[in-house]
């Protein structure tokens, strides 16, 4: 799995890669470990092996035997043809949501479940929003005969109830974040404050490319097999190894950065990165990060966050609770600084929009989240000549009731 | 030689570091309490400044925090009150606090601003070493400001060394592996102690997270040059409106002084 072979860093190359971070886990300029000395021993002894345990045959040989047979990959890249003549080109749908579990989180948590066996913990610990990364982090957990402990937020609790039902049916102890906003972004304060807590017997599973390195450049890896795919499966369909462009919705940003990957040094290939925009971006209800953050530190890591003035992180908004969050991985800050992938973002009422259209066109429910890529597709101007590849990170069953109070309201 | 410096030559054992979050539990208190403190016998002030996320603390911390944001406490307020600070408060004061609001300020700003209000030194647990060596370090020390790095029972001798190299005015001991305000026994944490005793340190040692009453106090403080207190003072504050009352009270139950 070359995703997964690939140790070099941008240094030392001659043009520096877009894909892997320096020594010090930094993207540009952002990036780096910004922990607490509570927490050093934990993070350091994941710098020191995550590359030397993924890369070793047996490690790789148990990922993709899971992939495979477990997480059921490789998934489709599927020719949208009715979507496709809407927008008069090519486009191609990469399923992550016909992984197990129904997002492309599972191809992380099976990397660090395995990662963490090797690391001899017993005790796993993660954050959820929307409740996807805790199910798929719960499900590895169920698999590997591991305690599981997901921090969700208060509100996020009530609102997601089925895959809270889920999670605990699966074994996993759900404990609500109370603090802050009681939102995605506390129960990542809560699962750092366990791990600090709990320094010897604990793997925190992180579910996005967030976090202090090696955990954004380790789950880029993890997700990279997704853009791997990509590359053979559009050569089998069209001869060319290169879509056009990449459209893939960011939270935090780890579906993108797996459906980014191998193409992030293929100058060629125009990303194309969707954030949530809320109720709009001027409206005070958003969570479009690179648009209203700035630099800052979160979550261990320096990079765009949204806050105010006097560097308090606001509460952000999106309807769809996996793109929730005031930050964006270090990898993604950088990718937007530098001109390398372009930043759009749409609304919650362009993301309902886009997921109807979807259902009626092709047959396929999409994640409120990734309704967001598709929505991107009505801001650009397509020909029949590009080749389009839309990551679909995830199935709409979890926004069920989401769907259903817009076709109350006339969708 | 820095005040923290000269408190340490004139006095290196039972050295009392009190913690408070500025802001909390009213806006204006910040100064009231800081007097109350010294008046009460602390030997320096640890003053945090509020923060939306704060990663290494518990859950008392957080809610002072919490509040004080809601009081209204920024940075900027923050150096507008503590202009009046000096020279009525004459014992040193460090700023605590996370990276964030500090990045937003301008890191060069908060310093100078820091050193102009007479403050002795900084504590930002999420500046990493490397950061701080290459960048901010250099920043700090231009501005005559102490800085002082955490080590826990997991920092191997040689990291707890490099860290010393680097910390000036004292050094932070973890008591545990936690977050504040953990009721942990110091007795369990001796042999911790006695290793960074032994490691013949440039810096003194001060024990903070858990310390909470005359027991623990005295036996953080068996191996150490003192300790820091935070969690049980922010409780003590909230059991009355009186807060030189509430402050004498506490620290007397402490040092019985
Ligand atoms: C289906 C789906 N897509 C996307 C995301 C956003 O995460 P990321 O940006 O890390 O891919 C989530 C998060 O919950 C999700 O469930």
């Amino acid at each position: 799995m070359s995703a997964i072979n690939d140790s070099k860093t941008s240094a030392g190359t001659q043009k520096p890669s877009f894909r892997t971070p320096d020594a010090q886990g930094y993207y540009g300029k952002f990036g780096g470990a910004y922990i607490p000395e509570m927490l050093h021993r934990n993070v350091e002894e994941l710098r020191t092996r995550y590359l030397e345990i993924m890369h070793s045959p047996a490690f790789k040989k148990e990922y993709q035997n899971l992939l495979r047979d477990y997480v059921g990959r490789p998934t489709p890249l599927y020719l949208a043809r009715r979507l496709s003549a809407q927008y008069h080109t090519e486009i191609f749908l990469k399923r992550e949501d016909l992984c197990h579990t129904g997002a492309h989180k599972v191809n992380n948590t099976v990397g660090q479940i395995l990662l963490a066996e090797r690391l001899g913990k017993r005790r796993i610990i993660a954050e959820t929003g929307a409740g996807q990364h805790g199910v798929a982090t719960a499900t590895v957990c169920a698999l590997k005969g591991l305690e599981c402990i997901v921090f969700m937020g208060e509100k996020d609790i009530a609102r997601q109830a089925p895959n809270v039902a889920r999670m605990k049916m699966l074994g996993a102890k759900v404990i609500p974040a109370t603090s802050g906003s009681k939102t995605l972004k506390d129960a990542t304060n809560e699962a750092i404050r366990d791990w600090i807590n709990n320094p010897n017997d604990t793997h925190y599973i992180i579910g996005s490319v967030v976090g202090p390195h090696p955990y954004p450049d380790m789950v880029a890896r993890f997700q990279s097999v997704i853009s791997e795919e990509i590359r053979t499966q559009l050569k089998r369909e069209t001869g060319e190894e290169l879509p056009t462009h990449v459209i893939a919705c960011v939270g935090g940003g780890s579906n993108a950065a797996g459906a980014f990957y191998h193409f992030l040094d293929e100058e060629s290939v125009e990303l194309i990165a969707v954030e949530a925009a809320g109720h709009g971006l001027t409206s005070g209800m958003s969570a479009a990060t690179t648009q209203l953050g700035r630099p800052g530190v979160l979550h261990g890591s320096k990079s765009l966050v949204m806050q105010t003035a006097d560097g308090q992180v606001v509460e952000p908004h999106s309807i769809s609770a996996g793109l929730d969050y005031p930050g964006i991985g270090p990898l993604h800050a950088h990718l937007y600084e530098s001109g390398r992938a372009t930043f759009l973002n749409a609304t919650d009422e362009e993301a309902l929009r886009a997921a109807f259209g979807l259902a009626k066109l092709e047959g396929i429910i999409p994640a409120l989240e990734s309704a967001h890529a598709l929505a991107a597709l009505d801001q650009l101007s397509l020909n029949e000549k590009d080749r389009v590849v839309i990551c679909l990170s995830g199935r709409g069953d979890k926004d069920l009731a989401t769907y259903m109070h817009a076709m109350e309201g006339g969708l | 030689m820095s005040r923290i410096n000269k408190l340490f030559e004139s006095k290196n054992k039972e050295v009392l570091n009190m913690y408070c979050t500025a802001g909390y539990p009213r806006l204006d208190s910040t100064l009231e309490i800081m007097a109350a403190l010294q008046e009460g016998g602390a030997d320096l002030i640890e003053l945090g400044m509020p923060y939306s996320d704060p990663l290494a603390d518990g859950p008392v911390i957080q809610a002072s925090g919490t509040k004080a944001l809601e009081n209204g406490m920024t940075l900027a307020k923050l150096f507008e009150q503590l202009e009046k600070m000096r020279p009525a408060i004459r014992i040193p004061v460090l700023l605590m606090g996370y990276m964030n609001p500090v990045l937003q300020y301008g890191f060069e700003k908060f310093c100078a601003d820091a050193a102009a209000a007479g403050v002795d030194g900084l504590i930002l647990p999420d500046l990493p070493m490397y950061e701080f060596e290459t960048e901010y370090g250099a920043l700090i020390r231009r501005h005559g400001l102490d800085f002082v790095f955490l080590v826990t029972p997991e920092t191997s001798d040689e990291r707890v060394r490099r860290v010393d190299a680097l910390s000036s005015g004292f050094l932070y001991a973890v008591s545990s592996s936690s977050t504040t305000g953990k009721d942990k026994n110091m007795g369990d944490q001796q042999a911790y102690f006695k290793r960074l005793q032994g490691l013949g340190l440039k810096n003194p040692v001060l024990v903070g997270f858990g310390i909470r009453d005359r027991q623990t106090f005295l036996d953080a403080c068996r191996h150490t040059n003192g300790v820091i207190i935070g969690t049980a003072y922010i409780k003590a504050l909230d059991a009355g409106p009186d807060i030189a009352a509430a402050t004498r009270t506490f620290i007397h139950s402490i040092t019985r002084k």
